[in-house]
């Protein structure tokens, strides 16, 4: 997000997944796809079958792998130089745009500075990919004119995350891949709202629609129009910093709605703790979560098929949903029950209802000012920015020029993943997710097909180092890093690359984040979910 | 039988199905034919996103830890208790002794007020959500 904002001015995914179907070439990295994101992996294989062309640059052997017209396994955490190495070659090759490059973009002589060293040969050591493979992904992405890139989680749970989306948008605009359609960078969201959550200013240094507390401009509009002196410019907290300070003891009581940080956080100890010195936690939930276990109050919400609303899918798009049943039990919408603490604190709200709600944000959000209630329950959604009431949404963005005027290259450097395996912690876990579950599973994991299917967790180990161990399928095994254990049956396949092993973060059972390294990127508070070393150790 | 246009909760697609309920219980769903984002398809997660609805582990009564225990209260009383607890941390150690994490699971007008609540009624700008993660 943050890398992404700085590149280009907005931080969401730049083209639409309908242009998915058109386009003659993909670039895809960190996304398991077809498991994440099925219908845009369908989209994406029937584009193949239509005769597009894959390049995936994944260190494990994902089922897109399966249809790669060439697939780079790069060694985890070397994205930067991966990317670093085809630009330099892009670049030798004279095959960039230059034009688009000169007109559109500001800070090419750094990125040129920087990717000179990343010749071939030298990427080839630092990553593992030949350098003939590096070539070929290099040509036919900067020569094919509808060459979609596409990252997730993979690319943003490094300590270096910030740099490898960056250096994702360095490629894109080297190529003049941003601003057509069937083109673009586009992170794909994993949740269904997480876009609206940061869209509505879940966020800490901005109001809805990226509107920078830090500016007073924008603080004297919402002061004028929520009825209030005094909004705070100070930029607060992240929520990695959050729990750094409820571990110091200067924060004191977190609200909670409708996440488990316990599950889906790094270092989960680290977290109970954090979250154990509080004064006062609050969550509000639909299950009696892990993390809700720890509250001093629990409040019930309702679920999706009990409330009307809406949420902003991957692409920017801002879609309706009704309520089609009442809650169980004395359980209340989240919006009623925000009303409730809020007017009993003082700050009364006065809504009726989430459409009233709606109707503040399109007067207060220039990017949603045109996508009312109205216009939402007459057809299928609409993109943002959608300025007016006329205005008929934004499918790709950056068109003409880019959101903040002149794209900037943001040259990056590789950095080694920061906890490297040595003699003791001899392997590199990497953690991912199932096709079968969503995020924590608080809701999937009652859903006894989805259970079924994919009931337990497992760890995923390579061939040769499971020989090497006496591994076999279905053993159990158990995984050491330096902050905790887990236990989990094995798996031996070669879709895990030698010294790598892969597990999920779906289940309790073996709550793999107490392992994880709680390294943070600087920039976006994104922790390093995708490698810590670890030791792997057979149990009798 | 009724039917009312929902977005899946499952993924960042965002597909659209109806929502089929018989009374006050959703026996399945059923993908939205026009919507360009799905055009009459779900995956796995989609076709059975409706079972976990009627869990009986959903939470029913608000819980207040009353001697140790998380004990089922009135509404009443378990928000005088939210928000007497966050004014009284507010007024010793200052807004800033309060954080919020909003939800990439709810919609968007309750992440919105939720954002509001922290900035206006409790003068803070610790509002932030799990989805970094
Ligand atoms: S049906 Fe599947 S692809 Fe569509 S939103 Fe739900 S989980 Fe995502």
């Amino acid at each position: 997000m943050a890398g992404l904002a700085a590149a280009f001015g907005s931080g969401a995914m730049t083209n639409s997944i309908a242009e998915v179907e058109e386009a003659e070439l993909f670039f895809i990295t960190g996304t398991n796809t077809t498991a994440q994101h099925p219908l845009i992996g369908t989209r994406i294989i029937n584009a193949k079958e239509r005769g597009a062309k894959i390049i995936l640059a994944d260190p494990r052997k994902i089922q897109l792998a399966d249809y790669a017209d060439i697939h780079l396994r790069h060694n985890i955490g070397t994205d930067v130089a991966l990317l670093n190495g085809i630009m330099n070659i892009i670049i030798e090759e004279d095959i960039y745009d230059r034009e688009y490059v000169e007109e559109r973009t500001e800070n090419f002589d750094q990125l040129k500075a920087v990717v000179s060293r990343y010749t071939p040969r030298v990427v080839e050591q630092i990553t593992g990919v030949r350098a003939s493979d590096l070539e070929e992904a290099a040509r036919a992405y900067a020569t094919t004119k509808k060459a979609m890139l596409l990252y997730a989680m993979g690319i943003t749970q490094h300590a270096t995350g910030t740099d490898n989306v960056k250096t994702c948008a360095n490629l894109a605009m080297l190529t003049g891949h941003v601003g057509r359609p069937s083109t673009g960078v586009n992170p794909l969201r994993g949740q269904n709202n997480v876009q609206g959550a940061c869209d509505m200013g879940g966020l800490p240094n901005v109001f809805s629609g990226y509107q920078q507390v830090a500016n007073e401009e924008v603080r004297k509009k919402f002061e004028r129009a929520w009825g209030v002196e005094n909004l705070d410019g100070k930029v607060g907290l992240t929520i990695t910093k959050m729990m750094a300070a409820a571990q110091k003891g200067d924060l004191k009581a977190l609200y909670i709605m409708g996440e488990n940080p316990m599950l889906s956080d790094p270092d989960s100890s680290h977290i109970e703790l954090a979250l154990s010195n509080l004064d006062f936690l609050v969550v509000q939930d639909i299950f009696m979560s892990e993390t809700a276990r720890l509250a001093d109050v629990v409040l019930p919400a309702t679920s999706f098929a009990e409330k009307s609303g809406t949420y902003t899918n991957t692409e920017r798009k801002v879609q309706i949903a009704h309520k089609a049943i009442d809650p169980p039990g004395s359980a209340r919408d989240d919006w009623e029950i925000i009303c409730e603490v809020s007017e009993r604190s003082g700050y009364p709200m006065n809504y009726n209802s989430t459409r009233d709600i709606l109707k503040e944000i399109n007067e207060l959000t220039p990017s949603y000012a045109g996508i009312t209630y109205e216009r939402l329950v007459k057809g299928y959604g609409l993109q943002w920015p959608c300025l007016t009431d006329e205005h008929p949404g934004t499918p790709y963005l950056h068109k003409d020029k880019f959101t903040k005027g002149l794209g900037s290259f943001l040259p990056c450097d590789f950095k080694p993943v920061s906890e490297v395996p040595d003699e003791e912690y001899d392997f590199l876990l990497t953690t991912g997710r199932v096709y079968y579950h969503f995020h924590t599973g608080t809701m999937t994991r009652r859903i006894s097909i989805l259970d079924r299917e994919a009931p337990e967790p497992l760890v995923e180990i390579n061939p040769d180092d499971a020989r090497r161990l006496g591994i076999q399928n279905n053993d159990v095994v158990e995984l050491i890093s330096r902050r905790g254990s887990i236990k989990a049956k094995a798996e031996v396949t070669d879709r895990v690359p030698k010294r790598v092993v892969f597990s999920t973060f779906h289940f309790h059972e073996a709550p793999v984040n107490l392992l994880t390294n709680p390294v943070f990127d600087p920039i976006s508070g994104i922790p390093e979910y995708k490698g810590c070393a670890v030791r792997v150790r057979r149990c009798a | 039988m009724a039917r009312t246009l929902s977005v899946c909760p499952f993924c960042g697609c965002g597909c659209n199905f109806y929502i089929i309920t018989k009374g006050e219980r959703v026996v399945g769903v059923e993908p939205s034919p026009g919507n360009p984002v799905n055009r009459g398809m779900l995956c796995a997660k989609g076709w059975n996103s409706y079972e976990f609805i009627h869990s009986p582990d959903r939470l029913t009564m608000p819980l207040v830890r009353k001697g140790g225990e998380l004990t089922e209260t009135a509404w009443d009383e378990a928000l005088d208790i939210v928000s007497g607890r966050l004014n009284d941390i507010k007024k010793e150690h200052g807004p800033d002794s309060l954080a919020f994490l909003a939800s990439a699971k709810v919609t968007n007008e309750e992440n919105y007020i939720f954002m509001k609540m922290a900035r206006a009624a409790f003068g803070t700008n610790n509002v932030d959500h799990c989805a970094r993660l």
